[in-house]
């Protein structure tokens, strides 16, 4: 009985107690052909020019059968649209590396990375929307039926299992960051609990992290987000915390209260802020769902929103791009749609 | 607990047993100086290469590439590097690319090691013969990934990994990641010798991975060895000759035409990519026929002019290599330049 009351207690965070943010939503941004179909918008980010890239999960992978592997294809598309919502274009058809979206990013030279939660991989595209760098290796092949959750992934060629090996073979890869030397940060993410670091040339660093509720240990790294000073954050989702390092993974200090963060995105401007959202389960749309407004230093400006199905109601948020302060798009997973919010 | 200790013993045991097996490599090798040529491939707006694996040249100077990307595709190019056309788009026998040769007659041969077949084109782009027999659905997904091998067979293929011929057209097939064996078939695809089985070995006649195989002009047959960190050599009947260890691990290799043949084979750097990896491993070596390296060039990296799991090489022009890159999704084309060369690639 004693153990259920603790259990209890730890399963409903304490929330920090935070002015509303009022604001205003536009859901019907993105104009498209019927040609074009957006399923859970995983990912949503926006580039210098203000075009919008949306990552969107379209249907399940396939598998083949009758072959001597079980092989896995398509499932996820890019798309392109002005900042008008105008369709542009598609980018990366039939992509290797395209099975179920998880996010995209774009750096400040405005080259488009995108994170593949399945095929594990992270894909760099320049603005022309050709590859420029991978990270990470897709399994050759699956597994019929598959395998738990929790297991090591499927392996990639005959190369070591993920597993928090330091390797840079990832185990479904949630979100990627830079400092401003170019070095990369990958948050992986659902199956490792570790942030992996490459230089700007893709070679493997260092990864630090393993399972747990300790400092520097995660229990589902959902996002990454780096300040103008190098500090890294990571979203702990399921340790409902974002743990601060230095550029090297030296633990500095943690966030928490803020529920349980999964996107994340930290402004650029002279005056940074980070926003961090709650983001409910898609079982579970009557609770949770709020974004947060933080100083850096994890002091709540304000919070905004909820779960749900209306506009200005969030699904299973699972994307925020935030190159303007108060200007922010939002990719949910549990609406299939982009939201343009302006906070006033 | 069982199961933590196995995990916890190979966790300890991996690196140093992979450390034991690789062999010495050849000391104080020259590096050949190359350039890498810039855009090398023009695609179409809505196309684009994944995995590269496999990259072959025909007498024209065309270059094929055989790619996985949603879907495994057969690409062709012209000598700039502009875009012919798809050749057996949606074909039955494209499941999973591993490797692409083109004959001395030009025919285009596909090696597919999802559907276990081998697919010859003809210099038009239609099949003319196929080598080993696609799963037939109805025997539903195979569940298991590395399980026990059923014994080789003559005409079913275990997941295959190159094909290469001889001057009278015989044809050879590295077979592959299931069976651990080179099949000798004659030009019109009847079985006339096998060298290894099923079983992988490391003695000689034996494989771990054959993963590329290529033929000299006097019908000498180069098989890389990839998991047994050697090159294998044997003669045109398939008995052993020569036993190649001091270049890492081959993952594939190349004879030229001649009239003076240079052999090359790659140490290409592992998936995984592990601190320490990038050091040691990467590198293509040129070698005379008989073993001799006369030197090496490339190394691993992600960025253009280095390598990222070289896993295939055309060498029609001993100084003009193409090299097909799984890890980074890419052809390109390499100058090697005489000694002495300055600003080249190192």
């Amino acid at each position: 009985m004693k153990r259920h009351c603790l259990i209890l207690l730890a399963a409903v965070p304490l929330l920090a107690q935070a002015p509303e943010i009022s604001f205003t939503s536009d859901v019907n941004l993105l104009k498209y052909p019927d040609s074009v179909s957006i399923g859970e918008v995983a990912g949503v980010a926006t580039d210098s020019k203000g075009n919008l890239f949306v990552y969107t999960r379209t249907g399940h992978p396939t598998i083949s059968l009758g072959t001597s592997r079980p092989f896995a294809h398509g499932g996820s598309r890019l798309y392109e649209f002005d900042k008008t919502g105008k369709f542009l274009r598609e980018i990366g058809q039939d992509s290797y590396g395209f099975l179920v979206a998880q996010q995209v990013r774009i750096d400040p030279q405005d080259n488009l990375w995108v994170v593949d939660q399945m095929s594990s991989m992270v894909m760099k595209f320049d603005a022309n929307g050709r590859i420029q760098m991978l990270l990470g290796r897709k399994s050759e092949s699956e597994q019929v039926p598959a395998r738990p959750l929790d297991a090591p992934p499927g392996r990639a060629g005959r190369g070591p299992v993920g597993a928090g090996a330091q390797s840079d073979i990832f185990q479904r890869p949630t979100d990627v960051a830079w400092d401003a030397a170019g070095n990369i940060y990958v948050a992986d993410g659902y199956g490792n609990a570790r942030v992996a670091k490459f230089d700007k040339n893709g070679k493997f660093i260092k990864s630090w992290g393993s399972k747990g509720s300790g400092q520097g240990q995660f229990n589902s790294v959902r996002g990454i987000a780096i300040d103008a000073q190098g500090s890294v954050y990571v979203a702990d989702a399921g340790n409902q915390r974002i743990q601060v390092f230095d550029s090297d993974g030296n633990f500095k200090t943690q966030i928490q209260n803020i529920g349980s963060p999964a996107a994340v995105c930290i402004t650029p401007g002279a005056h940074q802020y980070l926003y961090s959202s709650n983001s409910n389960p898609p079982e579970d749309i009557d609770n949770g769902g709020e974004i947060y407004k933080l100083e850096l230093d994890g002091k709540v400006v304000g919070k905004f929103g909820r779960a749900g199905k209306l506009p200005k109601e969030f699904g299973t948020l699972n994307a925020i791009d935030c190159r303007r302060d108060n200007e922010l798009y939002v990719g949910e997973i549990g609406n299939w749609r982009v939201q343009k919010l302006t906070l006033h | 607990m069982f199961r933590c200790i196995l995990i916890a013993c190979c966790a300890l045991l991996a690196p140093a047993g992979a450390l034991l097996a690789q062999k010495a490599k050849a000391q104080n090798v020259p590096e050949i100086p190359y350039d890498s040529v810039p855009n090398l491939i023009k695609l179409p707006d809505g196309l684009y290469l994944g995995e590269a694996m496999g990259v072959a040249t025909n007498s024209k100077g065309h270059f094929f590439v055989f790619t996985r990307s949603a879907n495994t595709r057969l690409f062709e190019f012209d000598q700039t590097g502009k875009y012919v056309r798809e050749i057996g788009a949606g074909s039955y026998g494209f499941e999973f690319a591993h490797s692409v040769r083109v004959d001395s007659e030009d025919n285009i041969w596909a090696v597919d090691e999802g559907t276990n077949m081998v697919i010859k084109f003809n210099p038009q782009g239609r099949v003319v013969m196929v080598i080993g027999h696609r799963p037939e659905v109805v025997a539903g997904a195979l569940a298991t990934t590395f399980g026990p091998a059923a014994p080789a067979e003559k005409y079913t293929l275990g997941r295959p990994t190159d094909v290469a011929w001889d001057q009278q057209g015989n044809i050879f097939v590295s077979d592959g990641y299931v069976n651990n064996r080179v099949v000798k078939y004659d030009r019109n695809g009847r079985f006339l010798a096998q060298v290894g089985n099923e079983k992988a070995g490391n003695g000689p006649e034996q494989f771990n991975l054959p993963h590329g195989i290529s033929a000299d002009l006097q019908g000498n047959v180069y098989v890389a060895d990839r998991s047994n960190h050697r090159l294998q050599v044997f003669d045109n009947n398939l008995k052993f000759k020569a036993s190649y260890d001091n270049i890492g691990d081959s993952w594939t290799t190349c004879v030229s035409p001649g009239p003076h043949q240079y052999l090359f084979t790659s140490n290409s750097n592992p998936n995984g990519n592990a601190p320490g990896t990038w050091e040691n491993t990467g590198e293509i070596y040129k070698m005379e026929l008989d073993g001799t390296i006369v030197g090496r060039f490339g190394h691993a990296s992600k960025t253009f002019g280095g390598f990222q799991v070289v896993h295939m090489m055309d060498c029609r022009n001993p100084n003009e290599i193409f090299v097909a890159e799984i890890e980074s999704w890419r052809v390109q084309k390499l100058l090697l330049k005489p000694a002495g060369h300055e600003g080249a690639h190192k």
